[in-house]
């Protein structure tokens, strides 16, 4: 029965990829404009006049607008889809074994990214992110490949180290708080390329490329949500840290010994205290935070893809080859 | 998270005055400055990166040795930048002390600070308070008292509240309240827990103390230095004063995957049953398993590793056992391809040592023999000897049992002067070269276990062993207490908003009173419009238009008879409300934010 679990989970991430596409391509269709009709210009006029009065991005709602961007709520609705595929995968994977699906490279990766696509989703029912759709769907959709291409291992038990309600605790939460780091990190890259734009465009040389930024908020904007997830996600790893620490002691004796798990782990942990840091540095504008903000996702994708892979250490559990 | 109001140490440095103390106080300043602060965590992070390319001294100390001999060049410069040992290194010690100097200097006087803070009252009510980022305007009735209710509706909102009637007993005045002190206090326990974390590291690298024993199921180990194959205690512990206990292994279970495919041998489960003997408790029976390690004395043991202890019996010229016991043969791979060593003391005319292999499920190709599975399918012992003199352990020294000292020995050669050595399976018997005597895999035929075998395992050729770990850290509470509070001082910090809240009343029209709310925020903080019309809202009973904004109106005209839109969108004309993700919002206190307000009750905004 596990077998042919495994495939069905296999055969799941294969759909929940197509729709995947599907989705990257509606957000992809929504940026570029095409995918939006005025419904109520008159309404839509009064109202932008308001917002530009502040200087700050272009309008980009619909409530308020009347741009209906139709592509867009079609991108919403198949990352839905997408997402309840993928998370069947993810069970399916997970009963096949008969423990939770994350005991080795690619179960973690296709978790983490569920919980990326989960978390998007959940913050889409309070806040207008639809902007970002692109640039979450997207990595999913190439970490998934890369998954079931690099990473992919036969589903199977787990080795007694790894046999822990510490597993549980410490995976889930790091798993969480990196789908925030994610989120973030599109949220950084895309202020530092808003920032330019501005930047040119108050030099007097509006930036002729890349039109669909102008569909999206201004840095400052992309900044705060950057910061708020940040916010939201560096307890989460501080707790990641502390759990992984108990968790060591009661596996190997020692809850602090450099290995090389744990050193990036700690390294991602400081380079995003230091993240708060600079944005509290006088002199440090929102730029140069989020360059630190982007060196600690480098650490992160570092630690996921690198240490597990090269490093020999504890946590050679990758299961890879 | 405001700058501006923060912390004064982070004022550009004045010009550096002449002299020492100038000069001193410069440092000091530049030191304790955020920026320097900045600088050094992202140092931390940097130095911290070498000790997971590098192989170190302390996690791994024979990948040391083998980087060492692959990298001869390369290898010197490292060490001059003690890149083998980066987390004890002067370096990587300076950045963090460095740190953590800065950090104390940071914090003290910010406590100092946030402790005048919580002492003092709400800041004056500012004259105009329709300058605040939020304000409303409503009328409510002289009775009950505005003021007072204000206070009270402040209080419950879990404000610090300051009444101010105009004159003693007035019905007008006004009411200063401020929430947040949270989010400082928080960030001064968050700083000051880290502090505390680092004594409670720094304790448990004194205080510590690790040791590793091999003991063979049937057999087992006390509590003592002697006993233990390695012991690495901290600085300041006194190997002879170790608390007294002693652990017998009664039993091992391992299982491993049967399955073929590419997890064919990887560990399943591993649980050693003890018997655990503590001075002044009964006899206790209890297991220990990969996640689950024994506490006894003071101390927690952990299943570290497994393997095969071959009973191994030599006999000597004389015919006299010599040596009868099981002998733990070490895993050298995932299948438990192990190597180990006999060394024989009491052997007449010579003693005797041998080297060799154990393979669990034994293969012979031309890659060699090897293990292919860990379980015992198919086990041999594959044996070399020597014959001479032992060296070292002759004198009481002590020596690695894993290792063989031959330079004073001969390795046995058969008759034809070829290198003497042996396959045996359980039970077989060889005699030595030489007439040395005999070599078995098992226990002498006829005698059962040294002691009388009274378990079916004391007879086995081929029991295994546990390798157990046995560490005592005084520091690991202190370390999980300072976490769990650093975590608490950092959630606290990070999500509570700062608020400050003022009311004031005023005569109105037809003798009710004109009731103002007016909040501002330092920082970001999403809940605040939410927060200042609930409390206009409950203060004013009966809503009334006066003194409309220029903007307000507009947006009333140019949508007169729409509702607002109930969906959280924000709106344009609401700076707090067009956050994005407010509801990730670190500084969001719960509060809906930006839904507009209902419309009964307030009128105004600025
Ligand atoms: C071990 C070193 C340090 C670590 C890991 C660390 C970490 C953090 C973190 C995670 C925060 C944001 C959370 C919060 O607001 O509580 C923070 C804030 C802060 N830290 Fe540190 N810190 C360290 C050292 C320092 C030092 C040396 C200073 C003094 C210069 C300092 C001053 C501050 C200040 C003023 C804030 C508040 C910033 C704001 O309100 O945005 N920290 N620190």
């Amino acid at each position: 029965m596990g077998e042919s679990l495994a495939a069905t989970s296999n055969l799941l991430v294969y759909s929940a990829m197509t729709v995947y596409a599907v989705a990257l391509l509606a957000f992809a269709l929504d940026l570029s404009g095409r995918g939006r009709t005025a419904a109520a210009p008159a309404r839509q006029e009064a109202l932008v006049g308001a917002g530009a009065g502040r200087g700050s991005a272009p309008v980009r709602d619909d409530a308020e607008t009347g741009v209906r961007r139709r592509a867009a709520a079609v991108g919403v609705s198949t990352t839905w889809l997408a997402l309840a595929l993928h998370t069947a995968a993810v069970v399916t994977r997970g009963v096949s074994a008969g423990r939770v699906p994350w005991g080795n490279m690619y179960e973690f990766t296709l978790t983490g990214a569920a919980v990326v696509t989960a978390v998007f989703c959940v913050v889409l029912l309070r806040r207008d992110l639809r902007y970002l759709g692109v640039f979450v769907v997207g990595p999913v959709l190439l970490t998934l490949g890369i998954a079931l291409s690099v990473l992919y291992t036969e589903s199977a038990q787990l080795v007694p180290a790894l046999q822990s309600y510490w597993l549980v605790i410490h995976v889930s939460v790091a798993t969480v708080s990196s789908a925030l780091f994610v989120i973030a990190f599109s949220l950084n890259v895309l202020q530092l390329v808003q920032d330019r734009r501005e930047r040119l465009a108050a030099a007097g040389r509006p930036p002729r490329r890349g039109r669909f930024m102008e569909r999206l908020p201004g840095s400052e904007e992309l900044e705060r949500a950057a910061y708020r997830l940040i916010a939201v996600s560096f307890p989460l790893w501080s707790f990641t840290l502390v759990a992984g620490a108990i968790w060591a002691e009661r596996a190997w004796g020692r809850y602090w010994g450099w290995d090389p798990k744990e050193v990036w782990t700690f390294v991602i942990w400081v380079v995003y205290a230091a993240y708060l840091h600079a944005r509290a540095t006088r002199g440090w504008d929102g730029r140069r935070s989020a360059y630190v903000a982007i060196a600690g996702f480098a650490c992160i994708l570092v630690n996921w893809g690198v240490v597990n892979v090269f490093f020999p250490g504890n946590h050679s559990y990758a299961g890879i080859g | 998270m405001s700058a501006p109001a923060r912390a004064p140490q982070d004022r550009a440095p004045v010009q550096p005055r002449l002299g020492a103390v100038g000069t001193a106080r410069f440092v000091w300043r530049q030191l304790t400055s955020m920026r320097t602060a900045l600088l050094l965590l992202l140092l931390l992070a940097v130095g911290a990166v070498p000790g997971s390319v590098v192989p170190q001294e302390d996690v791994d100390p024979a990948a040391v040795v083998t980087f060492r001999e692959e990298h001869p060049v390369l290898a010197p410069w490292l060490d001059r930048l003690s890149f083998f040992d980066v987390y004890a290194s002067p370096w990587f010690s300076a950045v963090y002390l460095l740190l953590f100097v800065s950090l104390v200097g940071c914090v003290l006087p910010r406590s100092r600070q946030q402790w005048t803070a919580w002492r003092s009252r709400p800041p004056r009510t500012p004259s105009r308070l329709e300058r605040l980022p939020e304000h409303r305007v409503v009328t409510a009735p002289t009775e009950p008292s505005p003021l007072v209710a204000a206070g009270g509706a402040l209080r419950r909102r879990r404000y610090r509240v300051d009444v101010r009637p105009d004159a003693p007993g007035a019905a007008t005045g006004s009411v200063a309240a401020e929430r947040g002190h949270l989010r400082e206090t928080g960030n001064l326990v968050f700083h000051l827990a880290l502090v505390g974390l680092l004594l409670a590291l720094a304790a448990s690298s004194l205080l510590s103390y690790r040791a590793q024993v091999v003991v063979p199921v049937g057999q087992g180990f006390s509590n003592t230095v002697a006993r233990y194959d390695t012991f690495d205690p901290g600085a300041w512990v006194a190997p002879d004063d170790l608390p007294p206990f002693a652990v017998g292994l009664d039993g091992l279970d391992v299982e491993f995957e049967e399955a073929p495919g590419s997890q064919l041998g990887a560990p399943r489960d591993f649980e050693a049953q003890v018997q655990v003997v503590s001075p002044g408790e009964e006899t206790r029976e209890d297991v220990i398993r990969v996640n689950e390690p024994l506490h006894a004395g003071g101390a927690e043991v952990y299943l570290a590793g497994n393997g095969y202890a071959p009973v191994i019996t030599v006999t000597d010229a004389q015919g006299r056992v010599v040596y009868s016991e099981p002998t733990p043969f070490l895993a050298q791979d995932a299948a438990y391809t192990s190597t180990g060593v006999v060394k024989v003391l009491g052997s007449l005319p010579e003693q005797l040592g041998f080297t060799g292999a154990f393979l669990p499920t034994a293969v012979i190709d031309e890659r060699g023999p090897r293990s292919i599975f860990p379980d015992a399918r198919d086990p041999l012992l594959l044996l070399t000897g020597y014959r001479g003199d032992l060296g070292a352990v002759n004198d009481g020294l002590p020596v690695n049992v894993y290792e063989l000292d031959t330079t004073s020995m001969d390795q046995l050669t058969t008759d034809e002067g070829a290198p003497w050595s042996v396959a045996l399976r359980p039970g077989d018997a060889v005699d030595l070269p030489g007439g040395l005597g005999e070599l078995r895999f098992g226990y002498p035929p006829g005698a059962a276990a040294p002691g009388g075998a009274a378990t079916a395992a004391e007879g086995d050729p081929l029991p295994r062993f546990a390798g157990l770990t046995v560490r005592h850290d005084p520091g690991r509470v202190p370390a999980l207490v300072f976490s769990v509070l650093a975590m608490l001082g950092l959630v606290a910090s990070l999500f509570t908003a700062r608020r400050r809240v003022f009311v004031r009343v005023g005569p109105g029209e037809g003798g009710a009173a004109r009731v103002e709310v007016a909040g501002l925020t330092r920082g970001e903080d999403a809940g605040l419009a939410a927060e200042v019309d609930a409390l206009a809202r409950t203060l004013g009973s009966s809503a009334q238009d006066q003194a409309r904004h220029p903007a307000a109106s507009d947006r009333t005209t140019s949508q007169p008879a729409v509702p607002q839109p109930a969906a959280p969108q924000p709106t344009a004309s609401q700076p707090a409300a067009s956050e994005p993700a407010a509801d990730a919002a670190p500084d969001a206190d719960g509060s809906p934010a930006g839904s507009p307000t209902s419309t009964s009750t307030t009128t105004t905004r600025s």
